[in-house]
């Protein structure tokens, strides 16, 4: 059966599902006595299985199924809820948002090998809500040379090697009278290379044997991808005592661990495994089958969920050229309805304009006029609030990356969010993601002190990150606001002169907070020390940057000791501006009105030329003067007369200012933007287009292209 | 399996070309043009069709053909190509040929500089008409390269 018609509805269900796990697990965590949280996951991971068994995708399937088992004795109180039961489990939400996000850009699973984590799962299984006994767990001491490995395959005698895909080598190889070893190599504590150490056990290995596999793979021990200790299995006619001894001779070595295969262990992982995996596939098939039937019908295709991408990795990139599914909205019916209505209005009126215009009844005819006004704007709103979709989908990503963030730095952070339901267009949500999680990232990094340097500040060992959201007026706004060490702006000019991102003759005149906007100029990053999350030297000018493509602004504001706040400010929407419309000889321009400072008038005589640049001085700066004309090759059919006064209208980006000198204004506008689309490049100049109230289309002027 | 297929047919300087149906949108009358700056040579401008902003080229201008001025033949063939929509301003456009596929022979590239805008040549009812290759005439690799 095709199944490709019902991908989409599989994929906008499991992210609904899966973004709803997430919320549970966050809940679970805090709180692992909540039987209904509980209850809610195994629900969930039962819906996904249901689905992707019937759509045949045997990883998502297993993985739920293992999920299932867990819960199931988790729920019954056989197994009690810790810390490595919620790991594990988020590491399965990691899993299956992989595939699903898999299954969107290319059709195909994840490749990502589900095993180890089925592998884990079962373990909890067995063991009763731990990992096997031998299986390291992250969090442990590195004391022991077993738990430096993080892969967690490992079998019985604390070996991480897995046999088998090799069994038939090891089975050759013994029928040969070689012996197949297992060797683990642990390195000395204060070794700097560790990659060449390696190499040169390699090497001693390799003059008396052969190396058939390794652990962890041998391209990641080239590149140190290793803790301290690496295992090989290698066939060799030498003795297990004398290879032992030919690797302890190596310097920075602590200790060598030799064991031989045993001919029994090869059979077993070899064939065993295969056969109980096919019993469950067929089991689980079956059960898939019934489930489908109970499972609640699937949503109208009209009403799909808006879908994000991916964009982490460079093939993810790749597979986005060939996305499979498209950009959605999901809407409320009721808005629908309403948009229905009006459009039922429309056709009313329209019969009433004919009407008025047939009798020749003027007071009639403006009525109607009138009304048509009204409902076109009330039409215009429904429409625009089909596009709106509340900040909750970008917000819910952020509570698990500040759990993880904050463990993985040692502090205690707590992320309290409000306003999710807050609307915004949905060409904005898609962009904001990244700019939140670079502010988010670096109040958790640079903005939270360690708990102690907390302490002694005398305030709560746990800070607090808030992300708020709120409609103000015409835009919306999103704070980021920590309790942090606040910004000291002393720290940021030291930094801002030793990288030469601000001159001395500047600084005398900065205010504190002009010196903490230097955070945004580009080049800049206050990282003392250079962590995963952030101090990689894109800094807060990428952030400012992508705010600001999108028509809005960020602000800083901070309190040394007390905390800072980011507040970014958005439009509603990206697709209406309000503009000024100008004239330049025949054709008219729009020119956004958010860009512009003033409009002026400026005697041609107080010009001057500076080194080829038209300037002028205004209110004691030197503005530079463009000739809007000129820059967008403006035809004029005749030589236009040199005025004495010239129109000019300054605009601004950032700290850059210009005049832009225009033949004549004609006001201001609310204008709906046009893309030119992809035929027409090269016209970097122009924003869009707009189409005017005679129908003729106007394009629209970047003035930070300009700039 | 019939080997007819049908060609929307065009003039541009006297000459008959003919495109595809299944790229051809609609075909409208003149509209007004915006031009727009630092653009090819041969791209007029915008137009507004229904609320869309869509390109328009000009046909002459891309044939290197001297420009006259539009008249009330002109028009404006709306073509969709992959993803692109673009108007192509022709001299006049009233007809659509159904042409056997045994009819159509390769053209021969005699005409240096012509940029290989033809690919075929199809015969109807004693006429004939030069098959454009719509990729080549949107200039869609040289948009692609970029």
């Amino acid at each position: 059966m095709d199944m490709s018609q019902y991908l989409e509805i599989f994929i906008d269900e499991s992210k609904e599902h899966l973004q709803h796990m997430n919320t549970i697990l966050l809940d679970l965590e805090n709180n692992t006595e909540d039987l209904n949280l509980l209850n809610e996951i195994f629900r969930i991971a039962h819906t996904i299985k249901g689905m992707a068994g019937t759509m045949g995708f045997t990883q998502v399937a297993n993985v739920t199924h293992e999920m299932e088992n867990v819960l199931h004795k988790v729920r019954n109180g056989e197994i009690p809820v810790t810390t490595v039961i919620v790991d594990v489990l988020f590491e399965c939400f990691d899993m299956l948002e992989d595939h699903i996000n898999s299954l969107e850009s290319t059709g195909q699973e994840s490749s990502t090998d589900a095993s180890p984590l089925v592998k884990k799962l079962q373990d909890i299984l067995i063991n009763k809500g731990s990992l096997s006994p031998t299986t390291p767990v992250e969090e442990k001491e590195e004391s022991e040379p077993e738990e430096t490995h993080i892969e967690t395959t490992t079998s019985a005698d604390g070996f991480s090697l897995d046999l088998s895909d090799i069994g038939d080598v090891l089975k050759e190889a013994m029928s040969q009278a070689l012996h197949p070893l297992k060797i683990r190599v642990t390195l000395d504590e204060n070794c700097m290379l560790k990659a060449a150490r390696s190499f040169i056990v390699f090497n001693t290995l390799e003059q008396s044997g052969e190396i058939v596999k390794s652990h962890p793979a041998a391209e990641d021990i080239e590149d140190e991808k290793f803790e301290r200790s690496f295992e090989v299995l290698y066939i060799t006619n030498a003795g297990a005592d004398i290879i032992q001894h030919e690797i302890a001779n190596i310097s920075e070595i602590s200790d060598v661990y030799v064991e031989e295969v045993e001919s029994e262990e090869i059979v077993t992982t070899s064939v065993a495994p295969v056969v109980e995996e096919e019993i469950v596939e067929v089991k689980e098939v079956e059960e898939v089958i019934t489930e489908t039937v109970v499972t609640p019908a699937a949503p109208t295709p009209a009403a799909k969920k808006p879908v994000k991408r991916g964009k982490e990795t460079e093939d993810k990139k790749q597979a986005k050229d060939k996305a499979k599914t498209s950009k959605t909205v999901r809407v409320d019916i009721d808005r629908l309805d309403n948009l229905m209505n009006l459009v039922s209005e429309l056709i009313i009126i329209k019969t009433r304009l004919e009407v008025a215009e047939g009798t020749g009844n003027r007071s009639n005819m403006d009525d109607a006029v009138e009304y048509l006004e009204r409902i076109t704007t009330s039409l215009h709103d429904a429409v625009m609030k089909v596009r709106m979709v509340p900040v909750e989908r970008t917000f819910n990503r952020f509570p698990r990356m500040v759990r993880d963030l904050s463990k993985d730095l040692g502090k205690n952070i707590q992320l309290i969010m409000s306003g999710e339901e807050t609307e915004v267009d949905r060409t904005v949500i898609d962009e904001i993601g990244d700019p939140l999680i670079h502010l988010i990232r670096n109040s958790i990094d640079h903005g939270i002190e360690n708990p102690e340097d907390r302490a002694s500040r005398g305030k709560k060992e746990k800070g607090t990150v808030a992300l708020r959201a709120y409609p103000d007026g015409n835009t919306v706004v999103i704070e980021v606001e920590d309790d942090g060490g606040g910004i000291d702006p002393e720290k940021i000019l030291g930094i801002a002169q030793d990288k030469g991102v601000v001159s001395d003759r500047e600084v005398e005149t900065m205010s504190d907070k002009d010196i903490i906007n230097l955070l945004f100029r580009p080049g800049f990053s206050t990282a003392e020390k250079i962590t995963d999350l952030s101090g990689r030297g894109v800094g807060l000018d990428v952030v400012k940057s992508k705010i600001e493509s999108l028509n809005g602004t960020v602000e800083v504001d901070s309190e040394l000791t007390k905390g800072s706040k980011f507040t970014i400010r958005l439009p509603l929407t990206l697709a209406i501006i309000q503009a000024l419309m100008v004239n330049l000889a025949e054709e008219k321009y729009a020119l956004p009105l958010n860009n512009i400072k003033e409009i002026t008038t400026i005697e041609k005589a107080s010009i001057s030329m500076v080194q080829n640049q038209e300037v002028v001085l205004y209110r004691n700066k030197t503005l530079p003067i463009i000739r809007l004309s000129d820059v967008l090759e403006v035809p004029y059919n005749e030589e236009p007369e040199e005025k004495n006064e010239m129109i000019v209208v300054i605009v601004r980006k950032g700290e850059l200012e210009a005049g832009l000198v225009v033949d004549s204004l004609i006001g201001q506008q609310e204008i709906v933007i046009k893309s030119l689309g992809r035929y027409l490049t090269g016209a970097k100049t122009i924003a869009g287009a707009t189409i005017l109230g005679n129908g003729s289309v106007a394009l629209i002027v970047d003035p930070n292209q300009l700039l | 399996m019939s080997n007819i297929q049908e060609y929307v047919v065009f003039k541009v300087n006297e000459e008959s070309y003919g495109i595809d149906i299944k790229y051809v949108e609609n075909i409208e009358k003149m509209l007004p043009i915006t031009r727009v700056p630092y653009t090819e040579a041969h791209v007029q401008g915008v137009v507004n069709l229904r609320g869309n902003v869509i390109p328009v080229i000009d046909l002459r201008k891309r044939f290197s053909i001297p420009r006259e001025d539009f008249t009330d033949e002109s028009r404006i063939i709306i073509v969709n190509y992959k993803e692109y929509t673009v108007g192509m301003i022709a001299d006049s456009s009233s007809e659509v040929f159904q042409i056997d596929r045994d009819n159509v022979d390769p053209a021969p590239s005699i005409k240096a500089g012509s940029d290989d805008f033809v690919r075929e040549i199809g015969k109807h009812e004693g006429r004939v008409v030069m098959l454009i290759d719509l990729k080549k005439v949107l200039g869609i690799e040289s948009i692609e390269a970029e």
